[in-house]
């Protein structure tokens, strides 16, 4: 651009010629010149603030559009940290305590039909049918032709029906992922593995939800994705299960009875290792519930945990033990058993007669009625509720299944007098046989309670103290003498000091009364004496046996037979070495001539 | 001056782009590495849950003593009981030609001196 003088000569003279002031020019240009460099200033500077002002709208809006977009977007997880989701998503597996497996998942697969995309759907339904018979072809042929869109046809298929159905070519016909339970054991410890069934359903994936058993207890355990290679331990043995399954099943038919039922606790840990009810069912395929007649009939009923029954004379050794810690007696203490006892209008009578007076000992290897009531009568209800409740017999217990909850034991009103005399010899109050191991167990361990448990814990689990230790040995030596002179000698196991009670309990009718004929034999008892491990439970239900010209229906002659079965199986199975009894020490007989 | 330093900035935007590329696409070729390496790993973990529940299926004890009753001639199994426990003395000592434990006694010297006067 042109500079434009200040002082201009021209412009200089012609003042000058004409008298005016030329200074006057120079300040007029000056200024002139400084009003143009400030128009220019101006100008950069609001130039400046434009490009400042752009950036920071780029640099808000970035930041505004990356939050927008963050805050629409589904989440995603990070690449580097997601390892098998799908695999991971699997329901747990069930194992037992030596790590063998009793539940595991498989691949399978759902048929679902789309009809609009069907081109033959009357040859699909006809070939369908011829796979799966218990489809109707009319039913199907119904659904796709009509307006649905979108049917399951099956839920379950095997990879053999895949084939069959990927062969009959009907691009409407369409497979979806399914995992399904798996129990590949079958039968085995079915009510305690209980079943599965799906809850929410999707093409590509199906919820598997528990229904009963462990799988109802631990569902969310099991169901939780990081639990996915932990699998939930149990405290069964699967062999001592299917040793016991077996030999409770032949004894069961030996024995002519409807149903069965046996358990085996740890008595240290209150650990379960064989829960049996009979008869079972295959958890691959559970039964319906019943719809009538009675529950127990059903094979979905857990005999061990939910059949609340009058379990009979077994409860007499918590009467003898009770009436030994409080120092009432001792065992050569006599009672008097003349009977019948008359309470009001009640009679207690005793099997056979005893004679007028037995030693307390004699009282429970005989198993008389008629004196254990006697010892109640000492004892008295308050008390005798309190020990019963200490044993956790007055209570559901806690094994981890739903089904036990449905075995809340049966306790009179009121608890008078006469109550405290016939649950003395285990009438009057119902418990399921779960209640009498645990109770057992208490006793063999040293008096110190035992909570029943399904999981495989480590180390002893003693609760509050019950009984002193020396009434709880006492007690195992007169069980012991139950198996060896009293009502219990079928039980008696050469090499294991088989210690136990047995109890015949006439069955009450639904109507009130009781069957003359049907009875509950039940044989609780402890193996070991010696050095107690185990408390085995085995009930009858309805046994009856032709034996030496007689019907016999009491627990010696069937349940005790096959509790000895049961122990000369399964104990080599846990490990315990048969062990010669200490002999009693035999007096030297002096003869002489 | 200026126009060397100006070159060099230009120069070093180039070098760091191609180098960001090239990072991409190393890092989206192990994505995929990881991706099919996860399958594989699946699928493995899905063939090992058939096979665990296979051989589970197989070992059950219903089938363990349906095989043992028709191998009973050959193997003689039978049911653990009481009578198989013994003792370590009981067990007979194997006498294989083998075993290590025969010793030659051929020319052996006599260190003892014991009975010597008989």
């Amino acid at each position: 651009m042109t500079r434009k003088p200040l002082r201009p000569l021209a412009a200089i003279l012609d003042a000058r010629r004409k008298g005016a002031d030329p200074d006057a020019i120079e300040r007029a240009n000056t200024q002139q010149r400084h009003e143009a460099i400030r128009t220019e200033l101006r100008g950069v500077g609001e130039g400046r603030l434009l490009v400042l002002g752009v950036m920071f709208f780029c640099a808000f809006s970035v930041i505004g559009a990356r939050m927008g977009l963050l805050a629409s977007s589904e989440p995603t997880e990070n690449r580097a940290v997601r390892t098998q989701v799908e695999i991971l998503a699997q329901r747990a597996d069930i194992v037992d305590r030596r790590g063998r497996i009793l539940a595991t998942n498989i691949e399978t697969h759902s048929l679902y039909a789309q009809p609009q995309e069907m081109i033959e759907p009357e040859r699909a339904a006809r070939e369908l049918v011829k796979i799966f018979p218990d489809l109707e072809a009319e039913r199907l042929l119904e659904d796709f032709t009509g307006k649905r869109k979108f049917l399951w046809v099956m839920k379950k298929i095997s990879p053999e029906q895949k084939q069959r159905v990927h062969d009959i070519g009907e691009p409407g016909l369409l497979f979806g992922p399914r995992e399904a339970r798996l129990y590949p054991n079958g039968k085995l410890a079915s009510h305690v593995l209980g079943g599965t069934s799906f809850g929410r359903e999707g093409v590509h994936a199906a919820e598997v939800i528990g229904t009963a058993g462990v799988e109802k207890q631990f569902d969310s355990y099991l169901r939780a994705p990081a639990n996915g290679e932990s699998p939930l331990q149990l405290s069964l043995d699967m062999t001592v299960q299917a040793a016991a399954e077996r030999v409770l099943h032949g004894g069961m038919r030996l024995m002519g009875a409807k149903g069965a039922s046996s358990i085996l606790m740890d008595v240290h840990t209150g650990e379960i290792i064989s829960v049996v009810s009979l008869p079972d069912f295959d958890p691959n395929n559970r039964p319906q519930l019943p719809t009538q007649g009675s529950p127990d009939d059903s094979p979905l009923f857990n005999r061990a945990l939910q059949g609340v029954y009058e379990l009979g004379s077994t409860f007499k050794a918590f009467t003898i033990a009770q009436a030994l810690d409080l120092e009432l007696v001792d065992p050569a203490t006599m009672i008097d058993t003349r009977g019948p006892l008359r309470w009001g209008k009640h009679r207690i009578r005793d099997f056979h007669d005893h004679g007028n007076e037995l030693p307390v000992e004699t009282v429970l290897t005989e198993s008389s009625n008629i004196g254990t009531a006697r010892i109640a009568k000492m004892i008295g209800a308050e008390r005798q509720k309190g020990f019963l409740g200490q044993l956790g017999l007055l209570e559901r217990t806690s094994v981890e299944m739903p089904e036990a909850h449905g075995g809340m034991p049966l306790t009179p009103k009121n608890w008078s007098e006469i109550s405290t005399m016939t649950i003395s010899y285990g009438h009057g109050l119902s418990t399921t046989p779960m209640h009498l191991a645990a109770a057992y167990a208490a006793i063999a361990n040293g008096g110190r309670k035992i909570t029943p448990t399904l999981l495989h814990g480590n180390g002893r689990n003693y609760g509050p103290r019950v009984m002193s230790s020396d009434v709880a040995t006492t007690m195992l030596g007169m069980l012991r003498k139950v198996v060896t002179d009293g009502t219990a000698s079928f039980a008696e196991v050469a090499g294991y000091s088989v210690g136990g009670k047995t109890g015949t309990a006439d069955k009450p009718k639904p109507s009130g009364g009781y069957y003359d004929e049907k009875v509950i034999a039940t044989f609780a008892s402890v193996f070991p004496t010696n050095k107690p491990r185990y408390v085995l439970v085995v009930t009858l239900d309805e046994p009856e046996v032709f034996s030496y010209d007689e019907k016999r229906r009491s627990a010696g002659w069937t349940a005790a037979p096959v509790a000895a079965e049961y122990i000369n199986r399964v104990a080599p199975l846990l490990g315990l070495r048969p062990d010669v009894e200490p002999g009693r020490p035999t007096g030297i007989t002096l003869t002489s001539n | 001056m200026r126009t060397l330093g100006f070159l060099l900035t230009v120069a070093c935007v180039i070098a760091s782009a191609f180098w960001a590329y090239h990072e991409n696409y190393k890092t989206q070729e192990v994505y995929g590495e990881t991706r099919a390496l996860q399958r594989e790993i699946g699928a493995a973990r899905s063939r090992l849950a058939v096979l665990k529940a296979e051989w589970a299926y197989l070992n059950r004890p219903e089938r363990l003593h349906e095989l043992a009753d028709l191998n009973f001639e050959r193997l003689g199994l039978l049911p653990l009981s009481p009578k198989h426990f013994g003792h370590v003395d009981e067990v007979r000592f194997p006498t294989t030609r083998e075993s290590p434990l025969e010793l030659d006694f051929e020319e052996s010297i006599e260190v003892s001196s014991e009975g010597e006067d008989q």
